[in-house]
This record gives structure tokens, C-alpha cells and sequence, in this order.
């Protein structure tokens, strides 16, 4: 067991990224990230590894490209605009296929938007975001606790698939104080050896290459089809989600990280209250997205409702999984408004209503 | 009796001998390629390299030199050195960028590498144009020089001055070494030769940031011979760019 620290999500997955081997981090200063790089500024040359803020969040994704082509583990945090920065970094990423973990704790937009929690990233971050077909695999935790777990876990799948893992967070569970089981350091001798790296040609006949480039139509289809190849294998090997009083139940509500635990209270009021047998159902990695475990569940339902801090962007994963088998329903702020648990009390209580067999089914 | 033959030259084995490089008759490019890895063999560091390539006619250098090499997107060279050099301090890095690379696109990462006394040495090849898109202007087009975006000469009125980037990184006290060469004639080869030693030496003994900047050719889209290029270089590029050592660290001559 290890020790249980009070622990801003933030810190949390900054002394999670450390013990899991990660010695560089280069980023940009952007609320509400900052602790995570401040963290990283006073821990890891002490521990051996380099900080280095950088000049914008242009260059710290391609510090970060430079560092992972080198055979590091390396981190690098922001927030949306920033994210939007390094979209062009993380294509460049997918094309050489460098593994790396990169955290964006998103706030409102569009625009420089506001520095409230918000979800309305999800499509830039599960559809790709830069130019050319390629993935992010995308976790999004619900806790401080998930998101130091889903951190330590991110560098090892990183490296397994040769792929950016990205850690979507919000700034309620980033902010937030809560107890967190810290993991156990990592052995650096454990770390998987990455033989392609560039690190110089030693006693190598051949050099390594960390590139993108293929000028040639047929070598640039061929490096397509292995990564579409990567991640059919990604989804099934890498999709995960949770359940909450979804046996038996009569509706479904879909929700990931903060927006999760919102809706999960205002279940529990109304199966206590009302005995409305409604269950959680909260995608953890947004893709590959559950849909076929979603798709099973909701197959038994009279609805599902989707609930995120956006103005519906999750929702469209949630149909194309559901293909039409039982009505999906929407409910969503955004801007850094939070959907209260009452507003999501009557959200439910609206679907219900909505969904019953005696509207499904009208009287003829 | 037995004759010992002594080889008069021997190519370089940090680039690739069987491999005819992409660059067009009378591009410098090339010239620049070799100095770089003769550098770098002489120095006996050719297997601790880690080469960055850029984006513009010199993208393909890593299929010519002969050391591990990652391939940077535009103008990001020196953030992904910086990167590489930070995991790897023991190692040799170098970029090797354009002048569109480097002085537009790229500012901001090179402005910040060379005054975080980074330690790598960066390549610049000023050819005064974008060679690879087909001859546009570049931060470095002379006033009056005709590119296709500036059909009738470049006008400052409109399209602003040239950058003299040797100059503009010396205002930084970052940098350990800053020069400037030119690949028009021999003796000036071999001064270029000279800077590029002095630049990978400083990193070797851990001074920090070093450039060198070459002026070189691009006689496709300058529309010029390849001789008539090498006198452009010489007549146009080296008084407006002014060649010498603007940087040196303590104790270098
Ligand atoms: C983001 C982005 N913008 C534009 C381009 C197109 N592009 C390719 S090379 C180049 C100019 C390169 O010129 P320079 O750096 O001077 O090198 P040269 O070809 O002259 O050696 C441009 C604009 C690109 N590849 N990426
Ligand atoms: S276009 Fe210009 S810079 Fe490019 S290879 Fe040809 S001559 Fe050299």
C-alpha cells in the first residue's frame, strides 16, 4: 500500500508522471494547469530529470517530439488554447509514432474563452485535432485519485503502442483537494527499451530516423495502414469505462470525468427518492470509445441521457454506438457553467418522461 | 619493391556514399552537407550524433548523413534539438535549417535556443529565397530582389527589410559562438569549414549555443548559372551580409 496524500488533481498527476519514470517535462504556463508545471519546476531536477519551460506551447510539444525520439519518458500540461497550439506537434507525433503523455486540463472557449471547467475539447481530442487520419488515445479521469492512476498507467501504454496518450481533464477534479494513493516509484531499469531511438548511431550500421516524411504516395499509404492496423488493435486492447447500477436498469446516463460524479449524484437522489432505476455509465477512455460495451447496455433501456460541459460533442460517439436502438437525449452547459446536480435531477426527470412507454408507445 | 599508394582524397564516412543527393547542379546545399560531416568525422563524434533536419529543400538530409536523425517540422528544429539535447547532454546536436525555416516560421524557437545558451549548433543555410516552394521571398530576400512573391523586386515600403540573423542572435548573451560564411568560392569553403569546427568544438567543451550561418546558392529559382549564382553570392549576399566571427567564446582564436 502506499500513502494517501491530500493532493490538488494537478499535483496529483504531476508526482504520478515522476514516479512512473517520467524525467522531462517542457511547458508553457496556462491556467488552470499551472500547478502541474510549477510541480514539475520545484521536483524533477532534484530527481534527476530536467524541467524547462518553454517559450510557447508551439515549442513544447516539439521539445517534447525531440525528447521522445531520444527514447525519454516526457510530459508535457496545458490547457485548451495551448492545446490548440500543439496540434501540428502531436500530427508530427502520430506520423513518427513517438509515445509521450500529454495533459489538457480544459477550460471554456472558443477562443482565449474563459479559465472555468468546461468539456467542449472532446472533439479535438478524440477526432485528432491536427491535420492527417491519426488517433490520440484519450483517458479522462473523474478524480484526483483516477487521474494519478490513469497518469502512472498512460506512460506504459504510451510506450506500448508508440502513441500519444492524453490525459483530458477538467479543472474541478484538477483543482480539487482530495486523499490520493500515490503509486510506487519506478525502477528506471524497468523501463521498456526503446531500440529506435535516436541516440546516437554507436555500433549501429544503419542510423536511426524519427520522421514523418514519405514523399512517395505508396510508403505514405503503407505508414497509414500500419497505423489504422495500431489502432484497431488500440481499441481492443485499450477501451475502458465504468459501471454504476446499470444491471437492470431502465435508463442510462452517459458522462465522463467531473460531469460524471455530478450525474452520479443526481442518480443517486433520484433512485432514492423516486426509485427510478437509472445507471451510470462513464466512458474513461473517450477513444477508443466504448461503443460496443455502450451499445449492450443501453440495448435494454427506455433512453439514455448524455450530460457533458459542452453543447453536445460526446453525444454524437453516444448515437453512432446506440445506432438508434433506444432514444439518446442531451444535456449540457458549457462556457465554465457547471450543470448543478438538481438541473441534472431535472434533466433525468425530463427523459424519463420523455421515454416511458406511454410516450414511446402514444395511445391510438 | 613495393609502392605504397596514398589515397589524395577519401569521402567523408559521415555521409552516405552511395546515395546521389536531390539537390540541383550548383546548389551548395550539398557543400554545406559535406562540410558538416567532415566536421563531425574529424572530430570523431559521427556515432554520438543526433542530427535534426528541417523543413525546405535540405528535408531529406537524413537520407545523405550518416548519424541517428529526426526530422523536424517547419521551423521547429531547434525546440526538437533542445529536446533531444536535454535527454542527451553527453551527445553531439546539431540542426540544419533554411532561411524560411529558421528566420520566419522558426524565430521564435531560435531566438529562445540561442538565449537559453542551449547546447547545440545549428546550421543555417541563407540562400535568400525558399527554395523548395519554388523561390518565394525569405526573411533574407534582398531589397530589389525579384522572387515569385515579389515579382518586381523585393520594396521595403511593402514587404519590410531583410533580417540579418548572425546580428540579431549576437544582441543575446546566450550564445558561445556566432559566424558567417559564404560557399561561393574555395577559400571561402574552407573558412566555412573552419567556423563549423569551431561551432561543434564550443559544444564539445559545454559553452552553449553556436551558429553558423552560409550563404549559399540557389541558382533554380534565382534563374542564374550555377557560376553566375556563386557571383551572386558574391557580389549581393556578402555586402549586405557581412562575413567573420561576430561570437567567440573565451580563449578561442
Ligand atoms: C507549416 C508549413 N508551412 C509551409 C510549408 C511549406 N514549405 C515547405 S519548405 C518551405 C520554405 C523553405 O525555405 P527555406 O527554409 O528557405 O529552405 P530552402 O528550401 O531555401 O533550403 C515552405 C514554406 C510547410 N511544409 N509547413
Ligand atoms: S531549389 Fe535552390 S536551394 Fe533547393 S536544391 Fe535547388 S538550388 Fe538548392
Amino acid at each position: 500500500m502506499g500513502e494517501r496524500e491530500l493532493m490538488k488533481g494537478n499535483e496529483a498527476m504531476a508526482e504520478a508522471a515522476i514516479r512512473a519514470g517520467c524525467r522531462y517535462f517542457f511547458g508553457y504556463p496556462i491556467t488552470p494547469q499551472s500547478e502541474l508545471l510549477e510541480y514539475m519546476a520545484r521536483h524533477l531536477a532534484g530527481r534527476g530529470g530536467v524541467f524547462l519551460q518553454a517559450e510557447s506551447e508551439v515549442s513544447a510539444i516539439n521539445m517534447v517530439y525531440g525528447a521522445a525520439g531520444a527514447g525519454a519518458r516526457v510530459m508535457t500540461a496545458t490547457s485548451s488554447p495551448g492545446f490548440s497550439l500543439m496540434q501540428e506537434g502531436l500530427s508530427y507525433m502520430a506520423g513518427a509514432e513517438l509515445p509521450a503523455v500529454v495533459v489538457n486540463v480544459v477550460r471554456g472557449g472558443p477562443g482565449l474563452g474563459g479559465l472555468q471547467p468546461a468539456q467542449s475539447d472532446y472533439f479535438q481530442a478524440t477526432k485528432g485535432g491536427g491535420h492527417g487520419d491519426y488517433r490520440l488515445i484519450v483517458l479522462a479521469p473523474s478524480s484526483p485519485q483516477e487521474a494519478a492512476d490513469l497518469v502512472y498507467e498512460a506512460f506504459d501504454v504510451a510506450d506500448r503502442y508508440r502513441n500519444v496518450v492524453l490525459i483530458l481533464a477538467d479543472s474541478i477534479l484538477a483543482q480539487a483537494m482530495e486523499p490520493v494513493e500515490l503509486p510506487p516509484a519506478r525502477d528506471p531499469a524497468s523501463l521498456p527499451a526503446k531500440p529506435w531511438a535516436t541516440v546516437g548511431r554507436g555500433e549501429r550500421a544503419e542510423p536511426n530516423l524519427v520522421n514523418s516524411l514519405y514523399l512517395a504516395a505508396e510508403d505514405l499509404w503503407a505508414l497509414n495502414q500500419r497505423l489504422q492496423a495500431k489502432y484497431r488493435r488500440i481499441e481492443a486492447e485499450e477501451t475502458r469505462w465504468a459501471e454504476e447500477w446499470t444491471e437492470e436498469a431502465d435508463w442510462l446516463v452517459v458522462a465522463y470525468g467531473s460531469m460524471a460524479r455530478i450525474a452520479l449524484a443526481a442518480i443517486r437522489q433520484l433512485r432514492r427518492e423516486e426509485g427510478l432505476r437509472v445507471g451510470l455509465f462513464r466512458p474513461i477512455s473517450l477513444w477508443p470509445f466504448p461503443s460496443r460495451a455502450l451499445a449492450r447496455r443501453a440495448a435494454g433501456t427506455r433512453g439514455v441521457l448524455t450530460m457533458e460541459m459542452s453543447t453536445g460533442q460526446m453525444v454524437e460517439d453516444v448515437r453512432l454506438a446506440v445506432e438508434g436502438a433506444v432514444p439518446v437525449r442531451f444535456f449540457g452547459k458549457t462556457g465554465g457553467v457547471v450543470p448543478e446536480v438538481e438541473e441534472a435531477v431535472e434533466a433525468i426527470r425530463r427523459m424519463v418522461a420523455e421515454t416511458e412507454p406511454r410516450h414511446a408507445h402514444p395511445v391510438r | 619493391m613495393s609502392v605504397t599508394l596514398r589515397p589524395v582524397f577519401e569521402p567523408t564516412r559521415g555521409l552516405r556514399s552511395d546515395r546521389v543527393t536531390h539537390y540541383c547542379p550548383g546548389c551548395t546545399h550539398g557543400v554545406a552537407h559535406r562540410l558538416v560531416a567532415e566536421v563531425l568525422e574529424e572530430l570523431g563524434v559521427l556515432e554520438r550524433t543526433v542530427g535534426v533536419a528541417s523543413v525546405g529543400c535540405s528535408v531529406l538530409a537524413y537520407n545523405y548523413f550518416l548519424v541517428d536523425m529526426q526530422e523536424a517540422a517547419h521551423g521547429r528544429a531547434p525546440a526538437v534539438a533542445t529536446g533531444i539535447k536535454r535527454v542527451l547532454p553527453d551527445r553531439v546536436v546539431f540542426a540544419y535549417q533554411g532561411d524560411g525555416d529558421l528566420a520566419a516560421i522558426g524565430m521564435a524557437e531560435i531566438v529562445h535556443a540561442a538565449a537559453r545558451g542551449e547546447n547545440i549548433t545549428v546550421i543555417f543555410i541563407n540562400n535568400a529565397n525558399y527554395g523548395m516552394t519554388s523561390g518565394q521571398m525569405a526573411p533574407t530576400t534582398l531589397v530589389g530582389q525579384r522572387t515569385t512573391t515579389t515579382p518586381l523586386g523585393r520594396d521595403p515600403a511593402q514587404a519590410g527589410y531583410p533580417i540579418r540573423v548572425a546580428e540579431l542572435l549576437d544582441t543575446l548573451d546566450g550564445p558561445a559562438y556566432i559566424a558567417r560564411g559564404s560557399l561561393h568560392d574555395t577559400a571561402h569553403v574552407l573558412q566555412a569549414k573552419r567556423y563549423i569546427r569551431k561551432a561543434f568544438q564550443a559544444q564539445l567543451e559545454g559553452r552553449g549555443f553556436s551558429l553558423v550561418e552560409l550563404l549559399s546558392s540557389c541558382p533554380t529559382n534565382w534563374g542564374l548559372e550555377p557560376v553566375e549564382a556563386l557571383d551572386f553570392i558574391r557580389e549581393r549576399l556578402v555586402p549586405h551580409y557581412p562575413l567573420g566571427e561576430l561570437r567567440k567564446p573565451e580563449g578561442v582564436r
